[in-house]
């Protein structure tokens, strides 16, 4: 193997390379396990979990965008017992790092999730999703409050021992005031961006395109966008961040982590590329090797400005 | 199911704005059944940036083949292919029809470019079947005829056949075989596939619809392609519960 340590500390949480796969966009991992060697990413976030099961959204669902997609799945999961049960045994011999994703529609059900998955020795982080725009009842109503992302944090950090991530909404005007929350409340770490809300209609229906009316951005026509708030954050708050929005390939990866990201998530690519994982995990190899980089780590942040 | 790079052999306008694509995917044409479908990247650009989702019409030895229709800027890119162009395929991805078992009469109800995936289907199933294929299009030019057998056609505007829908065709012509010794395969609109389910479950003949849906992944990481459960409060995945489905077990 390289020379090159690519292990990532993010809060207590170590991975062994900064590549992570999003919530929301690798199940629980059993399907993309037939087109990639999960043992080689550095994280996976697994779909959001709620305390009860969640059927989603009735469709459509998704629409194609220019280089990107809307979604509104609405959280559909498994619920809290059945990820348990039988989603756990496999993500347990994966031999990646397994960090779950939770959403609430109350601040309480965020805790409740969270207490009871503390004691599952396989999950080694939480992501907290404070920013889903596509249900009615929790998601953005808390990602665009800061008050809410202080106590939602503030509760959580009091039940569990294990890393935080705060997962933050780029549907706000100032990112940096809510990193700086979930900072102060005892969060490990942010993960930015979610899906900017978005919309399409029909000309001649006239109706939305999708059934929930708007829906979630992604893809990469959302990079600079969230390249910008993974800046900000940067810039403004001495906090780790997992910068996530259109990466495709190894160079996003890189400007990501140019601009203060200790680490990426990706997202939609999974569902273009499933096996995009590995082979960005392969060119930030050969990119350290190029420009003589011993140390991912010291990459973070080198923008220069 | 696979990632491939696979090499255009041919692309092919059949008839006005329909195309047979054929590529060389050994790997794939080794494991597929007829009903599944395979997701396939038009370019290597970011847009379009999802992949599009085929029947898979034909299988040889080596070689799988697409029927598509022309209607947006994907299939536009996949119609000026050339041989020798690499093409990224993942497949094959679904559950194919059921169609071996205890019947004698395969009743194939395709309309406009839902004929694309019976071509593999007839190729498979077995001499002892009767087939009788019904074909509708909304004129006599959306016809799709390719490699279909025993055939009765319906068009919209009465053009060619039957005046009217295949679903009704098919209902004027029902009395002449025994429903019990019957299976119906349908592949088209949504408006049509819902109208062949409720027909065949009131009068009680096997029958299985092959659905379509927007969606991004193709193999069931992005929930996107949701349709209506009938068995259970909620909602089936087209891409990996389907593409086929019993008509009792989804609403559309």
């Amino acid at each position: 193997m390289s020379a090159i340590d690519l292990s990532i500390k993010i809060g207590s949480l170590e991975l062994k390379n900064p590549v992570m796969l999003a919530s929301g966009t690798v199940g629980y991992g059993n399907e993309i396990s037939q087109f990639t060697d999960l043992s080689r990413i550095g994280g996976i976030v697994t779909k959001s979990v709620s305390l009860r099961p969640r059927k989603g959204n009735p469709p459509k669902r998704i629409y194609e965008t220019s280089s990107g997609m809307l979604n509104a799945i609405g959280l559909a999961n498994v619920g809290l017992e059945e990820f348990i049960k039988t989603k756990i045994p496999f993500l347990k011999e994966i031999g990646s790092t397994l960090i779950c994703n939770i959403a609430a529609s109350t601040i309480e059900e965020y805790v409740e999730c969270t207490k009871t998955l503390d004691s599952e020795d396989t999950v080694k982080a939480f992501e907290i999703n404070v920013s889903c725009p596509n249900v009615k009842d929790g998601g953005l109503i808390f990602g665009n409050d800061v008050n809410n992302v202080r106590i939602i944090t503030e509760k959580v950090r009091a039940v569990t021992n294990k890393p935080i991530i705060i997962k933050l909404s780029p549907n706000t005007a100032s990112i940096k005031d809510f990193a700086q929350a979930a900072k102060d409340e005892g969060a490990d770490a942010v993960s930015a961006i979610n899906t900017l809300v978005g919309t399409a209609f029909d000309i001649y229906t006239k109706k939305p395109r999708i059934k929930n009316i708007t829906g979630g951005l992604s893809g990469p026509a959302i990079k600079p966008v969230a390249l910008a708030k993974v800046l900000e954050i940067s810039r403004n708050v001495d906090i780790p961040i997992i910068g996530i929005g259109g990466i495709s390939n190894w160079k996003d990866a890189v400007e990501f982590m140019i601009c203060g990201a200790s680490a990426i998530q990706l997202g939609t690519i999974n569902f273009v590329n499933p096996n995009a994982s590995t082979e960005i995990i392969d060119g930030i190899i050969n990119y350290c090797k190029e420009t003589s980089i011993t140390k991912i780590s010291d990459l973070v942040g080198t923008y220069k400005i | 199911m696979l990632q491939v790079d696979t090499i255009v052999e041919s692309v092919e306008e059949i008839q006005t704005n329909i195309f047979l694509l054929k590529v060389s995917a050994p790997s794939i044409a080794a494991e597929a059944k007829p009903g599944q479908f395979c997701n396939v990247k038009v370019n290597v650009q970011k847009s379009p940036l999802l992949r599009r989702p085929f029947s898979i019409c034909e299988v040889d030895t080596d070689t799988i083949t697409f029927m598509f229709n022309l209607v947006g800027v994907g299939t536009e890119i996949l119609s000026q292919k050339k041989k020798g162009d690499i093409l990224n395929i993942i497949g094959p991805l679904g559950n194919g029809f059921n169609f071996k078992g205890d019947y004698k009469n395969a009743i194939i109800i395709a309309g406009g470019i839902g004929a694309a995936p019976f071509p593999f289907l007839l190729e498979n199933l077995g001499d002892d079947k009767n087939v009788f294929c019904f074909v509708g299009g909304r004129t006599k030019d959306d016809l799709i005829l390719y490699k279909m057998k025993n055939i009765f056609t319906s068009t919209d505007d009465g053009s060619e056949g039957f005046s009217g829908n295949v679903v009704q065709l098919l209902q004027s012509k029902i009395s002449e075989y025994d429903k019990n010794e019957t299976k119906i395969f349908a592949c088209g609109p949504t408006p049509m596939l819902s109208a062949i389910s409720e027909f065949s479950i009131n009068e009680n003949i096997k029958c299985e619809i092959s659905t379509e849906s927007v969606m991004a992944c193709g193999f069931g990481i992005c929930q996107g392609c949701v349709i209506e459960s009938r068995k259970k409060d909620g909602f089936v995945l087209v891409c990996k519960d389907g593409p086929v489905f019993n008509a009792e077990d989804v609403k559309l």
